[in-house]
């Protein structure tokens, strides 16, 4: 059923994550996407794991919830490892005929499936602990600066939240359109292509009907309250920081120095 | 033989975190030819129940059975079952999609695939039963007011020509008279045609007024099963699970308490009215005309 699709996907717990202003989450997850690239030790991506693992834990967002979230990039995953297994050059391993594996390809592939499993999960546990408003908002702040040379901040992070409101409102409209086409012994299943769009047609007329409607609502609904965009606008809930906000900061500077340190060494040790 | 549902349950988002059982171990049957209100607060698993009798949601446990035959079967036709029971959900008009009011009541028994002319008498039939005069056939559905959307809306449905029709809040959004108009077609189609009716309502007088069983959902359960005056006269109770007994009702038991021989369960306004006047009358005799 379409209800079962989660865009956003926010899971609801309470947990030091979920509490954290959104500014830190997203520099934090950006920071920790671009660690990744910094290293190129085994050890290192074993820490950098276990700093994942530990976010995830404090967040209480159950780790299937988030290896759920891998299913999607699966063949992008398989490709990266398969393309890098068979051609990067370097010491051979193994050989059938045109086909070779390399030590230097094994490695790189390693590497880049570690990335990615990494980078996604932590992406992950970013939305699964902010609510959608409260992404905009982070990001909104931290592109304020962006003001300066004329970028509409408020209105693209306005636009961008009322996107990802209308998202679930059209889905659910969307489910009881076809439900109420279906009453109606409307098929979208079978017959070939031409047969399929055309059967489309009953579910997305009302839908853009709707969607028009909604707008058009909410349009007035703005204009009713005094809305004029982001200039001299306050917010009721304004984002500061707290101890909580400067603990994390701290943590993630401590990753960071940490996870370079041991890479710096490792790589002396072994040459 | 109508619609059997054993122990049917339904749960939302099984196995995540909106886990949310909407039915829980229904059983219920609708018999050929009644009209039957169905009421709940919002979250009773009313909207959940009239989905399962047309097999649009499938039952997470139970049966249902149409016309003793299972509906989940396997190989079972629900294209056929969904042109039995005919499902008119709420706010229909915001299902139209065609350029004009014809070929949007066509569109039902096209997909049952019907020849022209049998369409063409159905679709004419279907019209008139909801009052929508001959002239509209050929307007656009999207041009037209509230009220005849609505009715357009529910004859792409009745043109099905089923033999239950369930209607989920057909009187949502409209006027004290497009209201009125609505329900006493509905109880008109539900006598010519002798349709079973499952009406899912709000308000207690419309249903108090027209069905003969009234059925009330309280936490994704039956609460009570009965004719108006049995469920109505649990007046009190329906308080606490956030529902109400026709004003009427009220205001007899107000009067009953004053020390009135009145029965506490009166449901509807004409009822009211015989037992008033005697008591009215008597009363002017023995002050004088005072009331």
């Amino acid at each position: 059923m379409i209800r079962d699709i989660t865009i956003g996907q926010y899971y609801p717990a309470d947990s030091a994550i979920h509490r954290l202003d959104p500014r830190v989450k997203l520099s934090g997850t950006m920071l920790y996407i671009i660690s990744l690239f910094l290293f190129d030790t085994f050890i290192c991506y074993g820490a950098a794991a276990l700093f994942l693992f530990a976010v995830i834990r404090v967040s209480k967002v159950p780790v299937r919830y988030i290896v759920r979230g891998l299913k999607s990039i699966l063949i992008l995953l398989l490709f990266a490892v398969v393309f890098n297994i068979f051609l990067t050059p370097g010491e051979e391993l193994f050989r059938a005929g045109f086909i070779r594996i390399t030590k230097e390809g094994l490695r790189l592939a390693a590497f880049m499936a570690i990335r990615m499993i990494l980078l996604i999960m932590g992406s992950s546990i970013m939305t699964f602990t902010t609510t959608p408003n409260q992404l905009t908002d982070g990001l909104e702040n931290l592109l304020g600066p962006l003001k300066r040379i004329r970028v509409p901040v408020h209105e693209i992070a306005m636009m961008m939240s009322i996107a990802l409101r209308f998202i679930p409102i059209l889905l659910e409209e969307t489910d009881k359109i076809m439900k109420a086409q279906q009453a109606r012994c409307a098929d979208f299943e079978s017959g070939g292509l031409i047969q399929k769009a055309k059967s489309l047609i009953p579910i997305l007329v009302p839908l853009f009907v709707s969607a028009f409607r909604r707008a058009n609502d909410l349009a007035m609904a703005m204009e009713a309250r005094c809305y004029r965009g982001g200039e001299g606008r306050t917010k009721m809930k304004p984002l500061c920081y707290h101890g909580a906000e400067y603990a994390a900061y701290g943590i993630l500077a401590a990753y960071l120095v940490l996870i370079i340190g041991i890479n710096l060494v490792v790589n002396r040790i072994l040459g | 033989m109508g619609i059997r549902l054993e122990n049917v349950s339904y749960v939302y988002s099984s196995g995540t975190a909106y886990e949310m059982h909407a039915l829980n171990s229904v059983s219920l049957e609708i018999p050929d030819g009644q009209f039957i209100g169905l009421i709940g607060h919002t979250g009773s698993g009313k909207s959940t129940l009239i989905q399962h009798l047309n097999g649009l949601v499938k039952a997470s446990e139970g049966t249902i059975y149409y016309n003793g035959e299972s509906i989940y079967a396997e190989g079972y036709d629900m294209k056929k079952l969904r042109s039995h029971v005919g499902l008119v959900f709420q706010y229909p008009e915001h299902q139209l999609f065609e350029t004009t009011v014809k070929k949007d009541v066509e569109f039902g028994p096209r997909n049952l695939g019907l020849s022209e002319a049998e369409i063409e008498t159905r679709v004419a039939e279907a019209l008139r039963m909801v009052g929508v005069p001959q002239e509209l056939y050929d307007a656009s559905p999207f041009e037209l007011s509230g009220g005849q959307k609505r009715r357009v809306a529910i004859a792409g449905v009745l043109a099905m020509q089923p033999d239950v029709l369930i209607l989920d809040e057909p009187t949502a959004g409209l006027d004290p008279r497009g209201r009125d108009e609505i329900l006493d077609q509905i109880a008109r189609i539900h006598r010519e045609r002798r349709m079973a009716v499952v009406l899912v309502s709000h308000s207690m007088e419309d249903v108090a007024n027209y069905v003969e069983r009234l059925i009330v959902m309280n936490h994704g359960r039956v609460a009570y099963d009965g004719t108006p005056r049995e469920v109505f006269a649990h007046y009190k109770e329906l308080e606490a699970i956030g529902l109400a007994a026709p004003q009427i009702t009220y205001l007899m038991n107000d009067i009953r308490e004053q020390g009135y021989a009145i029965p506490s369960n009166v449901t509807t306004v004409a009822e009211a009215k015989e037992l008033l006047i005697p008591i009215l009358k008597g009363n002017s005799v023995r002050r004088g005309g005072g009331i």
